[in-house]
């Protein structure tokens, strides 16, 4: 197996993909022939980029002067006593635009830029990676369309004035259940037909090579530093367990990579809606071969989550991996229990989460028992600000609120 | 390498100066009346008929074509189901499936030639199925006589066309313009392009759809290619509520145009 990472040599599990875009049986390229050569483009260009001192060296300065990384680690006291074991938050809430989805923008525009490309196209869930690539198009002067689901569109309204007010186009996608999945369609069918002209800046660790490979290797940073931070406060020590949520798994990735050799577990927590790696088998969708939910037939399922960012039926390619050796440990957890977790992290710490590292945490809640007496360090990938609003509308009892998704437009009648 | 009954029947077709015109309709839609629809087609002049088998998550297609699998899908329609529907038809010309690999992957590749196999069907196209990841579909395909059709785009160097064309069965599927299928006012210059590069490297038959949309569109074409596929435009006439019969008569006028051409 040949190693396609820039850190080759090292022997680390993350260390992949081969050639051909594997994390073992998954990941590959599966794109219409029309993408083909952009995605090979694309892998050189990376490649090329990863390996030059000056491109990491821009990268890296946009990462601190810009997105204010590094971003602290937490000790959190008080929810530390309420639970019954050492809770370590890593803040990437407090990163320029709120979220974890700023390293791998500013890493991919940058590199749009190297490419000589212009003209920005992206999907987006819950709006993070939207309002993120919006942010870093307007920084560099490029043009940005963004897709996202029309039901997302309802549920997170004030990311998508953020990105208007970015300069970007948002698009609504209005086929299929109208979320993450079908943003994702539209952008790659937009992908498709504007290759030439268009970079598709990919907002997850999903789709066809390199982007797995490359969105986690923007992402390190997260690892890295939360590596360094948490042996600096455990006197050389480390958690004894990592927590992550997971739609298609980049903050997860990110803060995996720091630990991934390491004696620390490391835990998954997917919405139970859209519990790829817990309940999905082996297929392809959107440019790679993953675990996925879908039909006997193999066609794929809706997700179902209060959680925008999470209402995916797939996962990247590198969690099908490491689930499959049995390194990372997935969960799944319901609406109600993220719901609860929202307010606690909210009331005990003065930390308002976005809804999807509020996945970790419910878990965390659930699993107190098995967790007494630990270490346990959270990636908090992103702040509950743009979530406020449905989490309101939800305990004031509306229904339509937990879930936007009218699946009668889906049965044949459609638009 | 033996030849398939796709490629035998269009190389048949081509040497006797004929123009190829292979229609496509999604499998389940219009509801009940499509496999009616496919026997009009073959009767209206068709040298082969790309079926869909529907996805729910097709990136190769535009508008037009997704509508048609998501009322398809909404009715109930399943590829096993689909295939049961076909082997009922009575067609007398090859007929293609055209699916995304999910299907056949969730299948299983034996199980999924098989199942083409017995319901008539000879070849496969699958959009997302590129030159690179087709090599285990394909060694089960060749190992029953499937014939799996390779797509050739616009934004393939040079270089990338012969492994392409060597790999392909039953015919080159030469992408007319850089983009997703459905109708074009103006036929792409793409297309004319598409088609002169693949005549250069194969002397398979070479066929270019995507956005070849009127008789006169398939004409200017086949002075280069040996052949049309056309989609978006005849399932545009369905969801126009035309009826199956509407869509015949359209493929009837791309015959007889091709037919005019061919003279």
């Amino acid at each position: 197996m040949v190693a396609a990472s820039a850190d080759e040599g090292t022997n680390s599990l993350m260390e992949g993909p081969d050639e051909h875009g594997r994390f073992g049986r998954f990941g590959g390229r599966f794109v219409p022939e029309t993408l083909v050569p952009a995605c090979a483009e694309l892998e050189d260009a990376f490649r090329s980029a990863w390996a030059d001192d000056g491109f990491r060296a821009e990268f890296h300065s946009l990462l601190t002067d810009y997105a204010g990384r590094p971003s602290p680690l937490t000790d959190c006291v008080n929810l530390s006593t309420e639970l019954g074991f050492r809770i370590l938050l890593k803040r990437e809430d407090l990163n320029h635009t709120g979220s974890h989805k700023i390293n791998n923008v500013l890493g991919q525009t940058l590199l749009a830029k190297r490419m000589g490309k212009s003209r920005i196209v992206a999907e987006t869930g819950a709006g993070q990676h939207g309002v993120a690539t919006a942010t870093a198009a307007a920084y560099f002067g490029q043009e940005c369309v963004v897709y996202m689901g029309e039901v997302d569109i309802a549920r997170q309204a004030l990311n998508v004035y953020r990105m208007q007010l970015l300069g970007a186009e948002v698009r609504p996608a209005r086929s299929g259940s109208r979320t993450l999945k079908d943003a994702v369609n539209e952008a790659m069918r937009e992908w498709v037909a504007s290759v030439e002209s268009s970079y598709y800046c990919l907002g997850s660790v999903m789709g066809p090579h390199p982007y797995p490979w490359m969105v986690r290797e923007f992402h390190r940073t997260i690892g890295r530093e939360a590596f360094d931070q948490s042996t600096a406060l455990l006197d050389g020590g480390l958690p004894d367990v990592v927590v992550a949520c997971i739609g298609g798994g980049s903050n997860a990735v990110g803060i995996f990579s720091g630990f991934v050799d390491t004696d620390v577990e490391l835990v998954g927590v997917e919405p139970a809606g859209g519990a790829a790696v817990a309940r999905g088998v082996p297929g392809v969708v959107h440019g790679s071969m993953s675990f996925l939910m879908q039909d006997e037939f193999g066609q794929v399922q809706e997700a179902q989550s209060v959680s925008a960012g999470l209402d995916y039926p797939g996962v990247g390619p590198e969690h099908a991996f490491l689930a499959d050796v049995g390194r990372a440990r997935y969960e799944a957890v319901t609406d109600s229990e993220v719901l609860d977790a929202f307010e606690l992290l909210s009331r005990t710490e003065g930390i308002i989460p976005a809804l999807e590292p509020a996945h970790g945490l419910a878990w965390m809640i659930r699993a107190r028992d098995e967790l007494a007496g630990k270490t346990v360090l959270l990636n908090l990938s992103g702040r509950g600000d743009k979530d406020v609003a449905q989490v309101q509308a939800i305990r004031q009892g509306d229904p339509a609120a937990l879930d936007t998704v009218d699946f009668s437009r889906t049965n044949g009648d459609a638009v | 390498m033996t030849v398939g009954t796709l490629e035998t029947a269009l190389r048949a077709k081509r040497d006797e100066g004929r123009k190829l015109l292979v229609p496509y309709v999604t499998a389940g839609f219009p509801v009940d009346e499509w496999p009616r629809l496919i026997e009009g087609l073959g009767a209206a002049g068709a040298d082969a008929i790309e079926i869909g088998l529907p996805f729910s998550d097709p990136v190769m297609d535009g508008p037009t074509i997704q509508e048609a699998s998501t009322r398809a899908l909404g009715a109930g329609i399943t590829p096993v189901a689909a295939l049961e529907q076909v082997a009922k038809v009575d067609v007398g010309v090859p007929l293609v499936a055209m699916t995304y690999y999910n299907i056949c992957f969730k299948m299983g590749h034996r199980r999924f030639a098989n199942a083409l196999l017995d319901s008539g069907i000879c070849a496969a196209i699958l959009p997302d199925l590129p030159l690179e990841e087709v090599g285990p579909w394909a060694k089960a395909a060749d190992h029953v006589g499937v014939e799996t059709v390779l797509l050739a785009a616009p934004t393939a160097p040079d270089e990338r066309l012969p492994a392409i064309v060597e790999r392909a069965r039953g015919f080159v599927y030469g992408v007319g313009l850089v983009g997703t299928t459905g109708e074009r006012s103006e036929l792409a210059s793409t297309a004319v392009e598409m088609a002169r590069r693949l005549k250069a490297v194969t002397d398979k038959p070479v066929i270019i759809g995507v956005g070849v949309s009127s008789p006169e569109q398939a004409v200017e074409l086949v002075d280069v290619a040996d052949g049309v596929v056309v989609g978006s435009a005849i399932i545009r006439r369905l969801l126009d509520g035309g009826g199956i019969d509407d869509a015949i008569a359209f493929v009837a006028d791309l015959r007889a145009a091709l037919d005019r051409a061919a003279h």
